[in-house]
C-alpha cells in the first residue's frame, strides 16, 4: 500500500487501537491511506501532510504498552507514511518514550533530580517510592520546583499520566494582593468555567481587540514595549509585525509551553489557574497578525494544564469564541494541542516546530527565522503564554497605563519562580525593578541557616550571583549590565548549608543529558564539561589547566553551536567558578 | 554549484579577509572563500548535499554577528564583512577538531588530520588515566558482504543519511536515534541491514569521511594491513548496465577492483550510483 519498507513486526490489536484512536480524536479518518491520492500528491510530499501526527501517534503507543515496539513502529510507518528508521529516530529523542519491552507493568514514577529537588531531598523521595513498589526514573526538573521534591507519574496500560500533589489544595503565596496584573484571576476565577472567567473580564480584551483591528493591536503591543518572557527578551510588537507582513501562506500562532528550565513552573500554574487567558491571548495575537491557526506545545509531564486546556478550548470552540468568525471578530481560529515528550531542547522555537512536525527535535541553523520559516516551514509568531498573558492589560488599558509600572526599558510586571532556600516558595509577581532582596523577603527571606550563600538566576541556562547582589533591580538591563539574566524568570536561593558543587556538578549533567546531539560543540563540550568538573569534585580540587580549560571549551560552546543550548551551556559552571562558589584553586 | 558571476546572474560582494570577492546571489560564505582562494575546512558539508550545519568546523565571523556562522550553510549577502582566520575562528575550529578526535576514531578520516595539524588540534589532553573520557565504542557491525559499518568512527555529520534519503537514494533506511552524545546512526531497532529497507546502493559510503561505513572489501584489506591507496590507480568507465550513462571511477590494486566510486560533479550520477554500478563489479573476477 505505501511505498514504504515495512519489516515483519505487526501491532497488536491493542497498539492499533489506541494508535487509531489518537489519530480519531485529531481528526484523521482515513486511516488507510486511498490509492488514488498518490495520482496527484505522492511520495515525501504526501507524507509530510501527516508527519506532524508522529508525537501523538508514538504516545499513544507508549501509554498503551509501556512502549513503542516494533510492530507499533510499523503500524504508525505505516498509518502516516513515515520510514520506520525516521520513526524510531524520533522515538528515541524522548526521555518518556521507551523502545525496549519495560521491566515492569506498573505506572514509571519519574522523581526530579535538578537543584531545587537535589537540596530537598529527592533521594529519600525515591526510596519511598521504591520501597512502595514503584519504579521510579531519575530525570530532569518536573516544573514543580515550588513544591520539591517533584514527583510525576506516566501512566502505563492506558492509565492517566498524573501529578500526586495536583490533588492538594492550592494557593498563590499573594493571594488576595490587589497589586497582582497577570496572576489576578488566579485562585478567584474557576479555571473549569467559562462562565467564571467572563464574570472575571474574561474575553473582554478580545471583543475589545476586534473592535481596535489588527492595526491597532500590532501599535499597542509595540508602543507597550512587551518584550518576550521566555528567556529572549525578543519584543513582542516587532516579531507579530513581521508575521503580519507575510501573506500568501498559511500562518501559525504557537504558545510555547513546554516550560522545561530547571526552577521555572510559572507557566503551569498560569495555564492551571487561567487556561482562558491563554486561549484568548492566542486568539488576540491571531486576530493581530492574521495567523488562523494556534497551537499549544505542551510538556507531557504537565497532565493537569494540557486537560484545563482541552477543556478551555472545548468550551471556547462551543461558545463561537474559537472557530469561524471567532468571538465575532471575523476572523477564523482556533487551537490544537500538541504534547511534548520530555525532552529541554524541544522548548527551543526552532526545535519545537520539528518536534511538532513530526521529526527529531533538532533546533534549526537561523536564519531563516519563525517570522519567515516557522512550523511546517511557514511565518509563525511563537511566544511563551506569559509574554501573551501581558496583551489583556495592554489592549483592556493601554500602553501608557500598561507603562506605568516596571521602568522605561523594562515595562510591566514579571513572574519570577522562588525555589530552593526561601520561607514561601512559590509564584510571585513584582513589577520589574524590585530589587532581589526585597524579593527574597517578600518570599519569607532565607530559609535555612538562614544566611544567603548564593541565588540561581534565570535557571541552569542563567548564572549564580552571591549575597551582594541584593540590591540589584530585577530588570532586563541591569541584570543584563551585572552579568547575570532573568531568563525565563527563575530565582533560587541556596543558604549557607548547601554543597554548591553538588548543584553546579548537576547543572553540568543536565546539559550533557539535554544536548540534542546535532553540532559537535555541545554535543562533546556539554560531556567534557561535566568531566572536568565531576573530575574537580574527586580530587577536591581545580588545576590551573583545568580552570583554563573550562574556559576554552566555553568559548567554542557560545561560539559555535548551533543554539541557545550550547550558548548557555557554561554560564551557571563559569559563574560558580568566578563567585568561588565551588573548588577554585588547588588544595 | 557557485562562482564567478556571469552577466546574467545577479552578483553579491562582500568582504573576505579585507579583499573584496564577487559571487551569484544565493552563494554560501563558503563558495566566496573558494573563490576567493582561501582554504576552509568542511566535515559535513558536500557539494552534492544539502548543508545540514551541524560539525561547525567551517565557522567564520562575521560582522554584526554575535556568535560565528557556519559558512558552508550561510548565503553570501552584498556587503557582508566576513573573517576567516582570527583567534576566534582559529579557536572555535581547533576545539571542534579536538573535541571529534577525542570521542570518535579519526585515523582514517585522513582529510581532517591536515586540519588538526594545521589548528594545533590536541584530542589527548581531556582525560588522563584515573579519569577516562567518554568515546564512543561500538563493535564493527559486518553484516554482509558489500559494506561495514563501524560507529566508533562515526562523526555524526549525517551525510549518509542524507544519502540514503531526500539528497539521493529516498530509501529512508537510516536515521539519527537517541540523543545528545548516545545520538548515533541507525536502522530502526539497529536491525540490521539486509532486515531494513536497504538496497545496497552504497551511497551512504560513497559520502562517509571518516570510514565508518567502509567498502568490505576495503575493510578486508585493511584488517590485513593490505590497503595499500598509494598503489591504486583509479580507470574512470560508463556503467554497462542500463542506459542512464553513470561513470564508474575503478579504483585496482593488485590487478583487483577494490572499490567502485563516481565523481561528484558528474552530471548524470552527482555522486550516487546503485548496487548495480556500485557492487555489480564482481562477475569481473568471476565471482
Ligand atoms: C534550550 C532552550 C529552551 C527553551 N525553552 C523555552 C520554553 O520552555 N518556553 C519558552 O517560552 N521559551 C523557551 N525558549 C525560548 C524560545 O526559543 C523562544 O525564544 C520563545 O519561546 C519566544 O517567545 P517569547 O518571545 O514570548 O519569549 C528556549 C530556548 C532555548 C535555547
Ligand atoms: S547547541 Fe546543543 S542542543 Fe543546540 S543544536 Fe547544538 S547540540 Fe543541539
Ligand atoms: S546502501 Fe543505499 S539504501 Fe542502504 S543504507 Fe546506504 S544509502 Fe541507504
Ligand atoms: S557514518 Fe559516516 S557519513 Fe554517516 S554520519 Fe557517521 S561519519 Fe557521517
Ligand atoms: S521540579 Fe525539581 S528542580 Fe524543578
Ligand atoms: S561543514 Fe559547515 S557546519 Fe559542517
Amino acid at each position: 500500500m505505501t511505498d514504504i519498507y515495512l519489516g515483519a513486526d505487526r501491532a497488536t490489536d491493542v497498539e492499533a487501537a489506541a494508535v487509531d484512536e489518537a489519530l480519531r480524536v485529531r481528526g484523521v479518518d482515513a486511516v488507510v491511506q486511498p490509492e488514488g491520492e498518490r495520482l496527484y500528491i505522492s511520495g515525501r510530499a504526501r507524507r509530510l501532510q501527516r508527519r506532524h501526527f508522529l508525537l501523538p501517534a508514538l504516545h499513544a503507543l507508549q501509554n498503551a504498552t509501556g512502549w513503542i515496539s516494533p510492530g507499533g513502529i510499523n503500524y504508525v510507518a505505516e498509518v502516516l507514511g513515515v520510514p520506520p528508521a525516521e520513526a524510531f529516530g524520533v522515538a528515541t529523542f524522548y526521555d518518556l518514550f521507551r523502545t525496549e519491552p519495560p521491566d515492569h507493568d506498573g505506572d514509571t514514577f519519574h522523581v526530579c533530580v535538578d537543584a531545587a529537588c537535589q537540596i530537598a531531598g529527592y533521594d529519600d523521595l525515591a526510596a519511598s517510592v521504591r520501597a512502595s513498589g514503584g519504579h521510579v526514573h531519575l530525570g530532569p526538573c518536573l516544573g514543580q520546583c515550588e513544591r520539591a521534591p517533584a514527583l510525576f507519574v506516566q501512566g502505563s496500560g492506558g492509565r492517566p499520566d498524573r501529578v500526586p500533589a495536583d490533588e492538594e489544595p492550592f494557593e498563590l503565596p499573594q493571594a488576595d494582593d490587589p497589586s497582582l496584573r497577570l496572576l489576578r484571576r488566579i485562585g478567584v476565577a474557576d479555571p473549569e468555567s467559562l462562565e467564571s472567567y467572563m464574570a472575571h473580564g474574561g474575553y473582554e480584551a478580545l471583543r475589545r481587540a476586534g473592535d481596535m483591528g489588527a492595526e491597532a493591536v500590532l501599535e499597542a503591543v509595540a508602543a507597550a514595549g512587551l518584550s518576550g518572557r521566555g528567556g529572549a527578551a525578543f519584543p513582542t510588537g516587532v516579531k507579530w509585525r513581521a508575521v503580519a507582513a507575510e501573506t500568501g501562506r498559511p500562518k501559525h500562532v504557537v504558545a510555547n509551553c513546554d516550560e522545561s528550565e530547571p526552577g521555572t513552573f510559572k507557566d503551569r500554574i498560569v495555564m492551571e489557574h487561567d487556561p482562558f487567558a491563554v486561549i484568548e491571548t492566542m486568539t488576540i495575537a491571531g486576530l493581530a497578525t492574521g495567523a488562523q491557526n494556534g497551537w499549544i506545545y505542551i510538556r507531557g509531564e504537565y497532565p493537569l494544564a494540557t486537560a484545563r486546556l482541552q477543556g478551555a478550548i472545548d468550551a471556547a470552540r462551543a461558545a463561537g469564541l474559537l472557530g469561524p468568525d471567532a468571538a465575532g471578530t471575523g476572523h477564523d481560529f482556533d487551537i490544537a494541542i500538541w504534547r511534548g515528550a520530555g525532552a529541554y531542547i524541544c522548548g527551543e522555537e526552532t526545535a519545537l516546530f520539528n518536534s511538532l512536525d513530526g521529526f527529531r527535535g533538532e533546533p534549526r541553523n537561523k536564519p531563516p527565522f519563525p517570522t519567515t520559516h516557522g512550523l511546517f516551514g511557514e511565518p509563525t509568531a511563537i511566544n511563551n503564554p506569559e509574554t501573551l498573558l501581558n496583551v489583556l492589560d495592554i489592549i483592556l488599558h493601554g500602553p501608557e497605563n500598561y507603562r506605568t509600572r516596571g521602568t522605561e526599558r523594562s515595562p510591566g510586571t514579571k513572574l519570577l519562580c522562588l525555589s530552593g532556600k526561601v520561607g514561601r516558595p512559590g509564584l510571585y509577581e513584582v513589577p520589574f525593578g524590585t530589587s532581589l532582596g526585597d524579593l527574597l523577603e517578600l518570599a519569607g527571606g532565607v530559609a535555612g541557616t538562614g544566611e544567603l550563600q548564593a541565588v540561581l538566576m534565570g535557571g541552569a541556562a542563567g548564572s549564580f550571583v552571591g549575597p551582594d547582589s541584593l540590591d540589584l533591580p530585577l530588570t532586563l538591563e541591569d541584570t543584563r549590565a551585572a552579568g547575570t539574566t532573568l531568563g525565563s524568570g527563575v530565582v533560587m536561593a541556596f543558604d549557607t548549608s548547601v554543597d554548591m558543587t553538588d548543584v553546579v556538578v548537576r547543572i553540568a549533567e543536565f546539559f550533557r543529558d539535554e544536548s540534542c546531539g546535532q553540532c559537535v560543540p555541545c554535543r562533546v563540550g556539554a560531556v567534557r564539561q561535566h568531566e572536568t568538573l565531576v573530575q574537580m569534585q574527586k580530587r577536591g580540587s581545580l588545576s590551573p589547566a583545568r580552570r583554563a580549560l573550562i574556559d576554552e571549551m566555553a568559548e567554542v560552546m557560545v561560539d559555535a553551536s548551533i543554539c541557545g543550548l550550547g550558548h548557555t551551556a557554561a554560564s551557571a559552571v563559569r559563574s560558580a567558578l568566578s563567585l568561588g562558589l565551588i573548588a577554585s584553586a588547588p588544595s | 554549484m557557485t562562482g564567478a558571476a556571469t552577466v546574467t546572474e545577479t552578483a553579491v560582494t562582500i568582504t573576505i579577509d579585507g579583499q573584496p570577492v564577487e559571487v551569484t546571489e544565493g552563494s554560501t560564505i563558503h563558495a566566496a572563500c573558494v573563490e576567493a582562494g582561501i582554504d576552509t575546512p568542511t566535515l559535513c558539508w558536500a557539494e552534492n548535499l544539502t548543508p545540514v550545519n551541524v560539525c561547525r568546523v567551517c565557522v567564520v565571523e562575521l560582522e554584526g554577528s554575535r556568535a560565528l556562522v557556519p559558512s558552508c550553510s550561510r548565503p553570501a549577502e552584498e556587503g557582508m564583512v566576513v573573517q576567516t582566520d582570527t583567534p576566534r575562528v582559529r579557536h572555535s575550529r581547533r576545539m571542534v577538531l579536538e573535541f571529534l578526535g577525542s570521542g570518535v576514531d579519526l585515523s582514517q578520516a585522513d582529510d581532517l588530520h591536515r586540519w588538526m595539524e594545521a589548528y594545533g588540534a590536541d584530542p589527548n589532553r581531556y582525560g588522563d588515566e584515573d579519569h577516562p573520557v567518554e568515546r564512543v565504542d561500538e563493535p564493527v557491525k559486518v553484516q554482509d558482504e558489500l559494506y561495514i559499518r563501524d560507529y566508533s568512527k562515526c562523526v555524526l555529520c549525517y551525510k549518509c543519511v542524507e544519502a540514503c534519503g531526500d539528497d539521493a537514494q529516498h530509501t529512508f533506511a537510516i536515521a539519527v536515534a537517541g540523543r545528545g552524545f548516545d545520538a548515533r546512526i541507525s536502522t530502526e531497532f539497529d536491525v540490521t541491514l539486509p532486515d531494513s529497507a536497504c538496497v545496497y546502493c552504497g551511497n551512504c559510503v560513497g559520502v562517509c569521511p571518516t570510514g565508518a561505513l567502509q567498502f568490505k572489501t576495503e575493510y578486508d584489506l585493511r584488517e590485513v594491513g593490505e590497503w595499500r591507496p598509494e598503489d591504486q590507480t583509479v580507470t574512470r568507465t560508463v556503467c554497462s548496465y542500463c542506459g542512464v550513462g553513470c561513470n564508474l571511477d575503478l579504483h585496482v590494486q593488485d590487478e583487483r577492483i577494490v572499490k567502485v566510486t563516481s565523481p561528484s560533479d558528474h552530471s548524470v550520477t552527482s555522486g550516487h550510483l546503485c548496487i548495480k554500478g556500485r557492487f555489480g563489479w564482481q562477475y569481473v573476477h568471476g565471482e
